[in-house]
């Protein structure tokens, strides 16, 4: 069990980690619109910059 | 002739009407069209190469309108300088950056629709709507297009948007918003890690671990528990002490109390490698109570931004006359003596006294009198009332803190700071809570003393944590939130939260009239026949000749009627009638005496009755044709929920500015037996003081900024949503729906909602009731108080959800709120 005097301060520093994560997250608005991302991909068409065949010169 | 199916219209959904021929071609096909605004929307979203709308949505859209010019030379004010301060962004020369409140969205393809519109306008960097909120930010480059372009093109495809100022209450919410999140991610993350240890201790305790491993993991959980109790829970200290310093028991005492004695236990057993250790209970709850806050202030927070979007932005701007030009200047910068020109329909920037003009003024939003009251040479106006029939030529002799305006606003704030409050439930039980459990914890800790000093201290802090007032003060929050969304979604908007509380308890209801038991403005009430025209003929001649005319009593007259007749040659005469020539005959719109100089005397005797009614007259030459008496129509509802409110013993009072008569007969009609007319904003202060003293818990309906102060003073008040901003944000609840029963609907969520918060704390007790003794006689371990706790928590929190189901009436989510 001694394994354990490792594991667990590396899982400290993981926390760390995700606090950190969790913090920039918050700094960034991704908390901000929650819903939106789940429209827009569904609604995401063809963008002009993609050229279509005829398009293409 | 058979009959053509009933069609729908494909851009709103609403029927189209029979013989109505507007249609558009969408996405291959001919589709009907309801209206000249919805088929010029669906024309426009077509043009712009955007039919893809039509495949996306998921819901009508909203009936398209023609926009009146006057609306939208009111975007073009966006555009000065002087507005633009105060809402819009600067970064860099040209580089502008706004924020707007959208309308007329209905699913995310209005969303799509917007976005690629206004993104493919030259000059727009950037245009982004959130979802959720449904506000919109835009970035454009001021040298290639202007902002009051954008809401024009807004307004095409069929949605209004206008500009407010997000530093106000956006960035405040989202301040807290973020401070919120980060306790939370801090806590729900420390709690979840603890929660890991504190499983394996109790696996230890069970089957036996090493003492260094104990300690160690006590240690790790010391650690972590650390910064939750120091920064999470920081808010819950700062709230306790302050209540305690004004000697008052909050909520937050207790809720202190278990975390601060919890954690420092702890830390105790921890570094003496004794007793018990309780750090998953102490981050648990910090973190429930945490997320109950924090959904709280969600809700909170949607009912403020309803809120907001009911206020516009744009200042009174008036038209003052200087050398002989008009000049359009900000309310605020007009000076004693400037003279000021107000149009018919538009409103009286300040008080003064008319040079020139003679019209008729609505004052029913100051003074609550329903009918105009005219106005010429010398007499005086009020600032904020409304001129209704012709140009008026001001000069203003009183501004800023003179006015009677800015008077009725100090008196707000008076009784702003003198509202009572009544005592919440939730509060009044912690008192004695937190008193109860210190002694009964001290006898526990004597009586375990005398038999077994080892044990007593850890027995008594068991009793401490197991009576955590967890569920004790999840119980009024999560039934507050739970019932403020459910009204919200209904239309009734609550931002203050005390007010629901309140309202269940009351047992007196004070109506005001114009606008709040009225509709507050004219409409048609009855037609009679004189000569031999028939009733549609005379509604439509009266309706067309009315067409210029900005006048309630125009208004009132064309509501419902189409505008086909041919009409030229129309003259207005102030405040006598209009004469115009319909469809080649001669007719006149008036008073009887106006109208009879055309048609001739005839033994038509004036029937007008005094007070409450106009009537007019339409007259051609062969006679009088027919009259039409208009009112300021009693709202359908009133009637039946005064009779409802009678029926539940609660007392009705009618307290109105207008005039006595009117009042008095209003209130015979429905059934009110204390009413009086004639109350300045100061005689009803007074009269809701003496009710308070009296004992009653008063509910105040209002829509007026003379009803302001009341609102402010009455233990809970509801503004009606087409009132006045003044009396919206004194109000503790608004009405955005014109239905007069919803509030019988919000006083049954409110009784529900208090029951339901009875239930909690009921259930909290019966849970310290039983877990005491188990408790007391040592027979808790941490685990158990940790189950115990979050149960608990559970059963309040699932009560709760209950507020959110429909009970009785099932009505769709207003528009107007997003859900």
């Amino acid at each position: 069990m001694d394994i354990l005097y490792l594991l667990i301060p590396l899982a400290l520093l993981l926390m760390a980690v995700a606090i950190g994560a969790f913090l920039w997250a918050i700094r960034t608005g991704q908390f901000e619109d929650l819903e939106g991302p789940a429209h827009r991909i569904l609604m995401d068409d063809d963008d002009p910059k993609i050229p279509k065949y005829k398009d293409e010169e | 002739m058979p009959s053509e199916p009933a069609q729908s219209c494909y851009h709103c959904g609403l029927p189209v009407p029979a013989g109505s021929r507007y249609e558009t071609k969408v996405l291959g096909e001919q589709r009907a069209m309801c209206c000249p605004g919805c088929q010029a929307v669906a024309e426009a979203i077509v043009a712009a190469d955007l039919s893809d709308y039509y495949r996306y949505r998921s819901e009508d859209a909203r009936q398209g309108q023609a926009l009146v010019p006057e609306a939208l030379r009111e975007f073009e004010l966006y555009d000065k300088p002087e507005l633009q301060k105060s809402f819009v962004e600067q970064s860099g020369e040209h580089i502008r950056e706004a924020a707007l409140i959208m309308e007329g969205i209905t699913c995310a393809a209005c969303i799509w629709l917007n976005e690629r519109h206004i993104n493919a306008m030259p000059g727009v960097l950037s245009f982004q709507i959130n979802y959720s909120t449904q506000r919109a930010r835009v970035r454009w480059d001021d040298s290639q297009i202007r902002l009051s372009d954008i809401l024009k093109a807004i307004t095409q495809i069929g949605y209004v948007a206008h500009p407010y100022d997000a530093g106000r209450q956006d960035e405040v919410y989202k301040r807290e918003r973020r401070k919120a999140l980060r306790r939370l991610a801090v806590a729900g993350l420390g709690m979840m890690q603890v929660m890991m240890l504190s499983v394996a201790l109790y696996a230890g305790d069970y089957s036996g671990m090493e003492t260094n491993l104990r300690d160690f993991f006590r240690w790790v959980g010391l650690i972590l528990t650390t910064p939750v109790v120091l920064y999470s829970a920081k808010p819950f200290f700062a709230s306790a002490w302050r209540d305690l310093r004004f000697r008052q028991l909050g909520m937050d005492v207790p809720v202190s109390l278990a975390i601060g004695t919890a954690y420092v236990a702890s830390v105790w057993a921890t570094i003496t490698g004794t007793g018990e250790v309780y750090y998953d209970s102490v981050t648990m709850f910090t973190l429930f109570l945490l997320a109950s806050r924090f959904l709280e202030m969600g809700a909170r927070q949607r009912a403020g931004r309803a809120m907001e979007e009911l206020v516009k932005l744009l200042p009174a701007m008036a038209t003052r006359i200087i050398e002989g030009r008009d000049e359009v200047v900000a309310v605020s910068e007009l000076g004693l003596g400037d003279r000021v020109r107000v149009k018919p329909g538009e409103t009286i920037a300040a008080d003064g006294v008319v040079l020139d003009g003679h019209s008729s003024v609505d004052e029913s939003l100051l003074t609550g009198e329903s009918m105009p009251v005219t106005k010429e040479v010398g007499d005086t106006v009020i600032g904020a009332t409304v001129n209704m029939d012709s140009p008026l030529l001001i000069e203003v002799q009183a501004v800023g803190q003179g006015t009677v305006l800015s008077s009725i606003q100090k008196l707000l704030e008076r009784a702003q700071q003198e509202k009572p409050h009544l005592a919440m439930l939730a509060d009044r039980i912690a008192s004695w809570f937190v008193g109860a459990i210190l002694i009964l914890a001290m006898i526990v800790g004597v009586f375990w003393y005398l038999h077994s000093p080892g044990e007593a201290f850890w027995v008594v802090l068991s009793v401490l944590v197991v009576t955590c007032p967890c569920a004790l003060s999840l119980a009024t929050p999560a039934a507050l939130t739970a019932a403020t969304l459910r009204l919200s979604q209904l239309g009734i908007l609550t931002t203050r939260g005390h007010a629901l509380e309140t309202l269940a308890r009351v047992n007196h209801v004070v109506f005001d009239k114009t606008g709040t038991l009225t509709h507050g403005r004219l409409s048609l009430q009855a037609v009679r026949i004189i000569g031999d025209m028939e009733e549609g003929r005379l509604r439509a001649i009266a309706a067309n000749m009315e067409r210029v005319s900005e006048h309630p009593i125009a208004r009132a007259l064309m509501a419902g009627q189409e505008q086909g007749l041919l009409v030229s040659g129309a003259q207005a005469t102030v405040g006598r009638g209009i004469e115009a020539m319909v469809e080649g005959v001669r007719y006149r719109l008036g008073r009887l005496d106006y109208v009879q100089e055309l048609a001739g005397e005839n033994n038509q005797t004036d029937t007008s009755t005094a007070g409450s009614a106009i009537t007019v007259y339409l007259a051609n030459s062969s006679g009088v044709q027919g009259e039409f008496v208009l009112t300021d129509e009693v709202r359908d509802q009133a009637r039946p929920v005064v009779d409802i409110l009678k029926v539940r013993g609660i007392k009705v009072s009618l307290l109105s500015g207008d005039r006595p008569d009117t009042v008095a007969a209003l209130a015979s009609e429905l059934g009110i037996e204390h009413a009086m007319g004639g109350l300045l904003p100061d005689d009803k202060l007074r009269l809701i003081r003496q009710f308070h003293q009296q004992g009653d818990t008063v509910l105040m309906l209002g829509d007026g900024v003379n009803d302001a102060p009341v609102l402010a003073a009455a233990q809970v008040s509801i503004a009606m949503g087409s009132g006045t901003q003044l009396a919206q944000a004194s109000a503790d609840m608004v009405l955005l729906t014109e239905h007069l029963d919803h509030i019988l609907l919000g006083m049954d969520k409110a009784g529900q909602t208090l029951g339901i918060i009875r239930q909690n704390l009921a259930w909290a007790l019966l849970y310290n009731l039983i877990a005491l003794p188990l408790a007391s006689t040592g027979h808790v371990a941490p685990w158990m108080a940790a189950i115990g706790m979050s149960l608990s928590s559970l059963v309040v929190v699932m009560n709760a959800l209950r507020l959110n189901r429909e009970a009785g009436y099932a009505r769709p989510v207003h528009p107007k709120v997003k859900s």
